[in-house]
């Protein structure tokens, strides 16, 4: 187990954890229509963090802006945020980063092939030393999982005593190459996304930079956020099926949630927080894996209507607004969600809900065939 | 740790627990290519593959080719790859492809724009459930692979980890793949000094 010391949300809702969820409690979103952006003749809708604000952020910060690219300024913000509260010494031998990212910095592929900064090692660099961290940084790129892998590479490293923090950072933008690649898989969809919700068309692309710092130690609880919560379990699993569609009978997704449940009480569990991009068969298989392993009458939520799907950051960004809600007692609504479908026996929850339960699963799925899923308990083990 | 058995393909050599394997190259055919024919497997899916999962699948074809099918162990094997370059071998082709005026973006270049493609390829042939996980690292490193792999056993259900060093990109084409087990006995020890020996011996 590791807890949580510091956290920060950068997207399109906002720059800090809380600005992010007052705004998706209060059902924000933060999609918009895009009519002709990245060359697209297609008009997508997707949620981008406000570049303006971020690099005025950045500037005050740094006086060597244009050195990094916006994935960087928007990964060192996040992680200078997050640290506002675990104030922790980032230039320790003892802290590790961890970086997960899809793309990194793939624009740089745009004009220049043999540009340093197309590499994902390259941009984890600049950042650690960024806060002059002298740890080789721990790279993630497990596609759309990659956020729950890196909080698990985060779990391992601090429970085997080789660090006492961990710097989680979960950073993906958006770009010509990314929009044009989902495009291709006829994946997005021009209106908001609607996960589980029987008229659902498609997802939405999302940009953000999210940070956990992970303590292996319980600090003293006037230290902490009040808002802390502990990572308990993580696992990943392989469907073992297909490189880019999921199993129809959720393989991967199955083992990975039997594995986090073992000795736990499923009426414990407040709610789930599913990776619902809102492709129909996303949806359809987070449906038979929650119907096989008996949750599916658990309370389920998607946030891909807030957000769009961030890629890399998902797993992080999604951590920290479910953590948040589980610390306000709250199960957040399914943005986008009206009508299940009748052959889906699921509990989608379609408005913010009460809860005093202390745990909740967060699950993702992605390309290359797998799956993941993280056990969260809000507050101190009693 | 111990390594069970490996195979490296490095330039056209192809070595299997220390021991070269020949195979017959062909004018004008990709040495991948050619292994592939040489080992005679039916498997069409290989001609559509990206370099990494080509050079991951004929490894693992090689490492597992005369182990027993119904070794049940397979079933919580985890595949954990390691590289430098990620997938800009095929980000490369996906952005050319783009930049092209009324471009039509090929779903089949873009999903191997993840370096963990390989690590799904490697999972379905071979029916593994397990883990499967990439991590990129700024040169082959050997220490942290080390790591990586002795963490990814605290999963309680992961019995043996294949394990490889993958890279595709611009001059490099080279895999070393090592099928880790715990224990002592029946191995070479899994120690950065001896994956590194492994990676620098030339034959």
């Amino acid at each position: 187990m590791i807890t949580c010391v510091g956290h920060n949300i950068i997207s399109s809702l906002g720059f800090s954890s809380s600005e992010n969820y007052a705004a998706v409690k209060s059902g924000s979103s933060g999609l918009v229509l895009y009519n002709s952006c990245f060359d697209s003749v297609e008009p997508f809708v997707a949620s981008m963090i406000d570049k303006v604000v971020l690099k005025e952020k950045f500037t005050a910060i740094c006086n060597d802006s244009n050195h990094y690219s916006t994935l960087e300024k928007a990964a060192i913000l996040s992680v200078l945020d997050a640290n506002k509260t675990a104030q922790i010494e980032l230039s320790n031998a003892r802290v590790l980063f961890v970086l997960s990212s899809t793309k990194g910095n793939v624009e740089a592929l745009e004009n220049d092939h043999q540009q340093t900064k197309k590499y994902l090692w390259h941009s984890a660099q600049r950042i650690t030393q960024f806060f002059q961290n002298p740890n080789t940084p721990v790279i993630v790129s497990n596609a759309c999982i990659s956020g729950a892998s890196a909080q698990i590479a985060a779990l391992r490293e601090l429970e085997t005593d080789h660090y006492d923090k961990a710097v989680v950072i979960g950073a993906d933008m958006l770009s010509k190459f990314v929009i044009a690649g989902f495009q291709s898989f006829k994946a997005l969809s021009s209106e908001c996304c609607n996960p589980f919700d029987v008229d659902r068309t498609g997802l939405n692309l999302g940009e953000s930079a999210a940070t956990i710092i992970y303590s292996k130690k319980i600090p003293e609880l006037r230290t902490l956020p009040n808002t802390h919560f502990s990572l308990l379990n993580g696992v990943v699993r392989n469907d073992a099926n297909h490189i880019s569609g999921p199993s129809r009978t959720g393989e991967g997704c199955v083992r990975a949630l039997t594995y986090i449940l073992k000795n736990i009480d499923t009426q414990d569990i407040a709610f789930i927080n599913a990776h619902g991009t809102a492709t129909s068969y996303n949806d359809a298989m987070e449906t038979v894996s929650l119907n096989r392993t008996g949750l599916n009458q658990l309370p389920t939520n998607s946030l891909k209507g807030y957000f769009g799907h961030t890629l890399g950051a998902a797993g992080v960004l999604e951590t920290i607004i479910s953590s948040l809600a589980l610390a306000d007692h709250t199960i957040l609504a399914s943005a986008g969600f009206s009508k299940g479908d009748d052959r889906e026996h699921l509990n989608i929850v379609s408005t913010n809900q009460y809860t005093d339960k202390k745990m909740f699963i967060k699950m993702l799925s992605g390309f290359g065939g797998c799956n993941a899923t993280l056990l969260v308990r809000n507050g101190l083990e009693e | 740790m111990k390594i069970r058995k490996y195979c490296k393909i490095d330039r056209e050599f192809v070595v299997i627990d220390g021991a070269l394997y020949p195979f017959p190259k062909e004018e004008g055919t990709h040495f991948l290519t050619a292994l592939y024919r040489a080992l005679s497997v039916d498997y069409p899916k290989f001609h559509k593959m990206d370099t990494l999962s080509k050079l991951g699948f004929l490894a693992s074809e090689l490492i597992f080719r005369e182990e027993d099918e119904n070794i049940l162990m397979f079933d919580n094997m985890a595949i954990i790859c390691f590289n430098r370059s990620s997938s800009l071998e095929y980000d490369t082709k996906f952005q050319d492809s783009i930049e092209a005026q009324n471009y039509y973006p090929s779903p089949s270049v873009f999903v191997y724009t993840l370096p963990n493609i390989v690590t799904g390829e490697i999972a379905i042939r071979n029916k593994l459930y397990g883990e499967t996980s990439f991590y990129i690292t700024p040169h082959f490193d050997a220490v942290q692979m080390v790591r990586t792999v002795e963490n990814a056993f605290q999963d309680r259900d992961t019995q043996s980890v294949l394990a490889a060093w993958i890279e595709a990109y611009e001059e490099t084409q080279e895999v070393l793949m090592m099928w880790v087990e715990q224990g002592k006995d029946g191995g070479m020890p899994f120690l950065a000094e001896n994956i590194n020996t492994l990676y620098n011996k030339s034959f």
